[in-house]
């Protein structure tokens, strides 16, 4: 029987000539990756374990992200433990204030990941590199200890869902509104353990941002990873950026799939999840009633440059509504400079938004943004869970940047396309 | 190894927010994340678990985050067992990396109820609610994760 994508990637790191859905594998890891929250416990297991050396200084990968700039001392001091680690170990990519960026925005950005890795990071958005066609996936912080140490992961190699994407997508809709739709097509634990596999001819009419935040979010439908093909489109991106070889894993064409989800892309409207589960979809047209207080455009999931053009098609020249906070947080320091070059900066701010420097900080609720009792934000974020932003009575919307931008114009959940 | 105690019960999606809310995540102590453990959703958990004590969730348990911190304070906060129809991925992995016992077992997690008492067999993957008399079979792990647990863990299972 033929593997799947994620089961080839699976089988070339384990030394085996196939693997099977079910098999247990131990995996040899292409890159081990963790956050300011992640990373301390991580420090502390691979201490505690004993280990006084890492498997490859330039495998091992820690992005301050979560706190940073430190919110408070206790977050200050987490990232100090980092700092310290980092030093010590002389990792190659450690990234402080001032070069770092939202892990899942700058890892791509910078070539660290590539066509055909295993990777494992201690942050559940790991998943957002299968759009380079790797195997990637979340775990936890004695994971990411252990991959530290030794260099490997186990795995249970996963079943898979076909994702078959037909026709081709239509602007201002995007890789937020697909994933939205999909998720609220088979549910936050639809793929369960499994992976997802994006396929189809309407692959082609993704970009490389439409397929990060596509995976991204592979997570919130319960999956173990997402994956697209290796195209030229993926290509064109890697070439120049990628900093080691990479190598193109296919599908076979008798690889088995439990089932396959159809989506065409043609039909597809800007989505909007409304709380407290990413699965409750609604077309953004549907929301003209919902009044909102906040819009936050940023995090691993929206905060790319082309996520920063959405966002300034809809508010250059305008205004947001009275009484909507309009927060813009570019997810790297590249997306940052390149927003002020462009001139989105500029009208971000004259539309009557802040523009921070990279963090992750209102996504989970820890900072930059915090919502009182009752509150409503319409957020380009992943997670719309109670308490996620901030009070347990408060309400996040998760939507796309150009939904967000237009909803910050007129105060309502609001379509694009209508403004 | 067996527990034994009377059951917290919550329901689908229980989240890696609500089990211990990212405000407090600037902080390592798991006896500190235990003092906040699902107080989003139910605030008098931390006031009235015992140490002993199980918690039954329903479908996706522990989905979201990859924050360890999650079963470590289910964890300090006394909880001895999970019992859930299923669980989110990396909660699973985390749980047995660190530690916690947890249990795969669609029928318990139906029919058990809010305070019955619930002792479990961890060798045989037996549930018996003592309150009901209901008995339920959980799957055991497989081998290569018992291994893991035997060893007391993933990082001492590295050592050899």
């Amino acid at each position: 029987m033929g593997m799947t994508m994620t089961q080839k990637i699976l089988a070339a790191h384990c030394g085996e000539a196939a693997v099977t859905a079910g098999q247990l594998i131990n995996a040899k890891l292409d890159i081990v990756l963790g956050n300011d929250i992640t990373t301390p416990v991580a420090i502390n297991e691979f201490e505690k374990a004993g280990f006084d050396s890492v498997f490859d200084r330039t495998r091992v990968n820690i992005v301050l992200d979560h706190f940073v700039p430190n919110k408070d001392i206790k977050s200050a001091t987490q990232s100090k433990q980092c700092r310290q680690f980092a030093d010590k170990y002389d990792i190659l990519n450690f990234y402080d204030v001032g070069q770092m960026g939202v892990e899942h925005a700058l890892l791509p950005e910078k070539g660290i990941v590539t066509a055909g890795d295993c990777i494992i990071g201690a942050d559940s958005h790991t998943c957002t590199y299968g759009a380079v066609g790797a195997f990637s996936t979340g775990v936890g912080s004695t994971d990411m200890a252990a991959g530290m140490a030794k260099g490997v992961a186990w795995f249970k190699v996963p079943a898979a869902i076909k994702v078959e994407l037909t026709g081709a997508i239509q602007r201002p809709v995007t890789g937020k509104d697909v994933i939205l739709h999909l998720i609220g097509k088979i549910g936050v634990s639809g793929a369960l353990y499994k992976s997802l596999e994006f396929t189809g001819e309407g692959v082609k009419s993704l970009t490389m941002e439409d397929r990060l935040c596509i995976c991204n979010m592979a997570i919130e439908a319960g999956a173990k990873n997402g994956i697209f093909p290796v195209d030229e489109i993926t290509e064109a991106y890697l070439k120049g950026r990628s900093q080691r070889t990479w190598v193109k894993y296919e599908a076979d064409p008798d690889a088995e799939y439990e089932r396959t989800v159809t989506i065409d892309l043609t039909t597809l409207e800007p989505t909007v999840s409304y709380p407290h589960l990413p699965e409750n979809t609604h077309l953004a047209k549907e929301g003209k009633d919902i009044k909102i207080d906040q819009i936050v455009i940023g995090s691993c999931t929206n905060g790319r440059i082309e996520d920063m053009q959405a966002a300034y098609e809809v508010l250059k020249g305008k205004h947001i509504a009275k009484g909507v906070r309009g927060i813009i947080i570019p997810a790297t320091m590249a997306v940052y400079k390149e927003c002020i070059l462009r001139g989105y900066t500029e009208a971000f701010i004259d539309a009557g938004c802040i523009v921070s420097t990279p963090t992750c900080g209102p996504c989970l609720g820890g900072y930059m943004g915090i919502l009182a009792a009752g509150e409503r934000c319409v957020s380009t974020t992943n997670r719309n869970f109670v308490g996620r932003m901030g009070h347990v009575d408060s309400e996040v919307y998760l939507a796309s940047p150009a939904t967000a931008a237009a909803s910050a114009l007129t105060g309502y959940i609001t379509d694009p396309r209508e403004v | 190894m067996n527990a034994k105690g009377p059951v917290f019960k919550y329901g689908d999606n229980i989240d890696t927010d609500v089990i211990i809310p990212a405000r407090y995540l600037n902080t390592q102590s798991a006896a500190e994340l235990a003092s906040h453990c699902m107080e989003d959703i139910d605030k008098t958990f931390i006031t009235r678990v015992k140490q002993g004590d199980l918690m039954v969730g329903g479908e996706n348990f522990g989905c979201g985050s990859s924050r360890e911190h999650a079963p470590v304070a289910i964890k300090a906060a006394g909880i001895s067992c999970v019992i859930a129809k299923s669980f989110a991925r990396i909660f699973y992995r985390n749980a047995i990396n660190i530690g916690l016992p947890i249990l795969e077992c669609p029928a318990a997690s139906e029919a058990i109820n809010e305070g019955d008492i619930v002792s479990v067999n961890f060798d045989t993957g037996v549930i018996t609610d003592e309150t009901t008399g209901q008995i339920f079979q959980a799957a055991p792990f497989p081998e290569f994760i018992q291994n893991i647990i035997k060893q007391g863990g993933l990082m001492n299972s590295l050592k050899d």
